[in-house]
């Protein structure tokens, strides 16, 4: 399966990756060659076997409905590039 | 052009649990901002979901309150997008085998019929935070505290034709999950927020036209008018010739108008994909048996009971049905004596009328289901007539006292002593010759308008406390014994 140009920038763009005009054949040409070795996976016959989401044969723990405690907002917002008032800061994005 | 409209409603539901979904971080609604945000739900590098079993309960409830397929096995995905308030960059949602799979919902119309709703599927995810455009001038503020809170989406199948059948099936929807206790139901505070897919098509044809969608409309009001609005644009364009683009619209009720959301323009391209941090929920037949035996009689089944029971009207019933506290509350008042028809009749009129008025829930309501039984008693019993009744409500809601004491007190006793009342006939027929004589020249029609004049100067006189009826047979009487 090859992909084009074209779709490797949509998909870096949903991705949020840059990839310079320059680079883009040179990741077009490895893309494809990673999608084609996901392709042979294709040949298998899957028949009537059922799509597995996790590789392991269990079911998940639930937790009981409880509120563990404030968090530390201070300390987990010390990363954060910007802040005011509580809030993180981000360019503005209006709809 | 005749224009059908096609309506498909998704709402989103936020779950009452303590804590949120993945996390030990509490939902409280109304907190500073970021202070019930944990590292889960920031998504910091390194941090693992676990879920929360009330979560999961609550939706297999709501599956079994609609009579929906529970999916035995369910799988969350990850919904994959960019936006500033979804701090992983993809939203934990259930895209191929959701907990809740098809149901049918009946809707009870205003008139009594039931409207069918087929749902497609409900599903859990994770709410988003907030964005918040007004606190800073260069810049948005991001509040995570809602991040994690629990929602159930509930998708229906294009079954609406109106915006009043999308309503009335958001109230039985609202009704329906308070009953349950799953959700809080506020809509002013986001609890229930519906997203309406909409498209037209010629009356008479099978074809689904272009639709479009508009999100997060957040009150009854709002999706009546959103509909409107946007049912009225698309005839337009199509009127005119043109085309509808298939796009997300935000409703915007200052202006009354729907609008696009050009953010969302690029590529709404998710890339679901399993979520490899989360396992699949089993779900076997005992736990959804232990979750039936444990549900309350919801509102379809109430709405019966009442009529059955109480012998009220579907209209009636389906009044009184809707709010959990006012079916509760009415049943109280024929438990303490009432009689249930009348008792409907007050809580439906003064009572809701009064607390509408002073902005309050039956809760809270001054007047309580003992004092309401009191005064249906005194009106069963003929002491007070029901414009007497009227004023020992308000006696009632300003507490000043129980039924009787208030008719002690304002001295309403219904007058309905023969003898009494046979004087008060007397001393207006004596009073008033004239008026006894032009009502004895009338005839038969016109006699019925001319004792008007009569009842009007009793009632004047004993304060409106003669007993109606009996004053009037009295009355009548007297008056032809005159000739």
């Amino acid at each position: 399966m090859s992909i084009s140009q074209d779709d490797v920038e949509k998909v870096a763009l949903l991705a949020r990756l840059s990839i310079a005009p320059s680079d883009l054949p040179e990741v077009t040409e490895r893309f494809g060659r990673v999608l084609q070795l996901v392709n042979e996976l294709n040949t298998i016959d899957t028949e009537g076997v059922a799509p597995m989401s996790n590789p392991h044969d269990m079911v998940q723990r639930l937790r009981p409905d409880v509120v563990t405690g404030a968090s530390d907002r201070e300390a987990l917002m010390a990363s954060a590039p910007a802040q005011d008032r509580g809030y993180f800061l981000v360019p503005k994005v209006i709809d | 052009m005749t224009w059908e409209t096609i309506m498909g409603l998704e709402v989103h539901l936020q779950l009452a649990t303590q804590s949120k979904i993945f996390s030990g971080s509490s939902t409280q609604f109304g907190a500073a901002p970021n202070v019930q945000a944990d590292a889960v739900d920031l998504g910091m590098p390194g941090m693992l979901p676990v879920l929360n079993e009330e979560a999961v309960r609550f939706a297999v409830k709501f599956g079994l309150g609609i009579g929906a397929r529970i999916g035995q096995r369910s799988i969350f995905d990850r919904k994959n997008y960019f936006y500033p308030d979804l701090p992983k960059g993809y939203q934990i949602s259930q895209f191929f085998s959701p907990i809740v799979c098809e149901g049918v919902f009946e809707v009870p119309m205003e008139d009594g019929a039931l409207l069918p709703i087929r749902i497609t599927r409900a599903h859990l995810e994770e709410d988003a935070g907030k964005s918040v455009h007004d606190i800073f001038s260069q810049e948005s503020g991001i509040d995570l505290n809602r991040a994690g809170t629990p929602l159930l989406e509930i998708v229906t199948e294009p079954d609406f034709r109106s915006a009043e059948q999308a309503v009335a099936y958001l109230k039985a929807l609202h009704s329906l999950v308070t009953y349950l206790g799953i959700s809080d139901g506020n809509m002013a505070e986001g609890s229930m927020r519906c997203d309406i897919n909409i498209s037209l098509r010629r009356a008479g044809s099978d074809a689904l036209g272009t639709r479009t969608e508009i999100k997060n409309v957040n009150s009854f009001r709002f999706v009546e008018r959103a509909i409107h609005s946007e049912v009225e644009r698309q005839a337009d364009i199509l009127n005119s010739g043109g085309t509808i683009t298939q796009e997300t619209r935000l409703y915007d009720a200052e202006r009354d108008e729907t609008r696009s959301m050009r953010s969302k323009e690029v590529a709404n391209d998710y890339r679901y994909f399993p979520e490899p941090d989360l396992l699949p929920i089993e779900i076997d037949e005992a736990y959804i048996d232990a979750v039936r035996a444990s549900l309350p009689e919801l509102p379809a089944a109430k709405r019966a009971r009442f009529v059955n029971e109480y012998e009220l009207s579907d209209y009636d019933a389906a009044l009184l049905v809707p709010d959990h506290a006012t079916a509760a509350f009415f049943e109280e008042v024929v438990r303490l004596g009432g009689a249930a028809k009348p008792a409907a009749n007050w809580i439906l009129g003064d009572l809701s009328g009064a607390l509408n008025r002073a902005d309050l829930t039956i809760e809270a309501s001054p007047v309580s289901a003992e004092a309401l039984a009191g005064l249906v008693a005194r009106i069963e019993d003929g002491t007070l007539s029901s414009k007497l009744a009227k004023q020992v409500f308000d006696g009632l809601w300003q507490a000043e006292g129980t039924t009787d004491e208030i008719i002690a007190q304002r001295g309403l006793k219904q007058v309905s002593d023969a003898g009494e009342l046979e004087q008060m006939v007397d001393d207006v027929i004596t009073a008033n010759p004239d008026q006894v004589t032009q009502y004895l020249a009338a005839d038969e029609t016109k006699r019925k308008k001319l004792s008007g004049f009569f009842v009007g100067q009793i009632m004047k006189a004993s304060q409106g406390q003669a007993n109606p009826k009996l004053l009037n047979e009295l009355l009548i009487k007297k008056l032809n014994d005159q000739s």
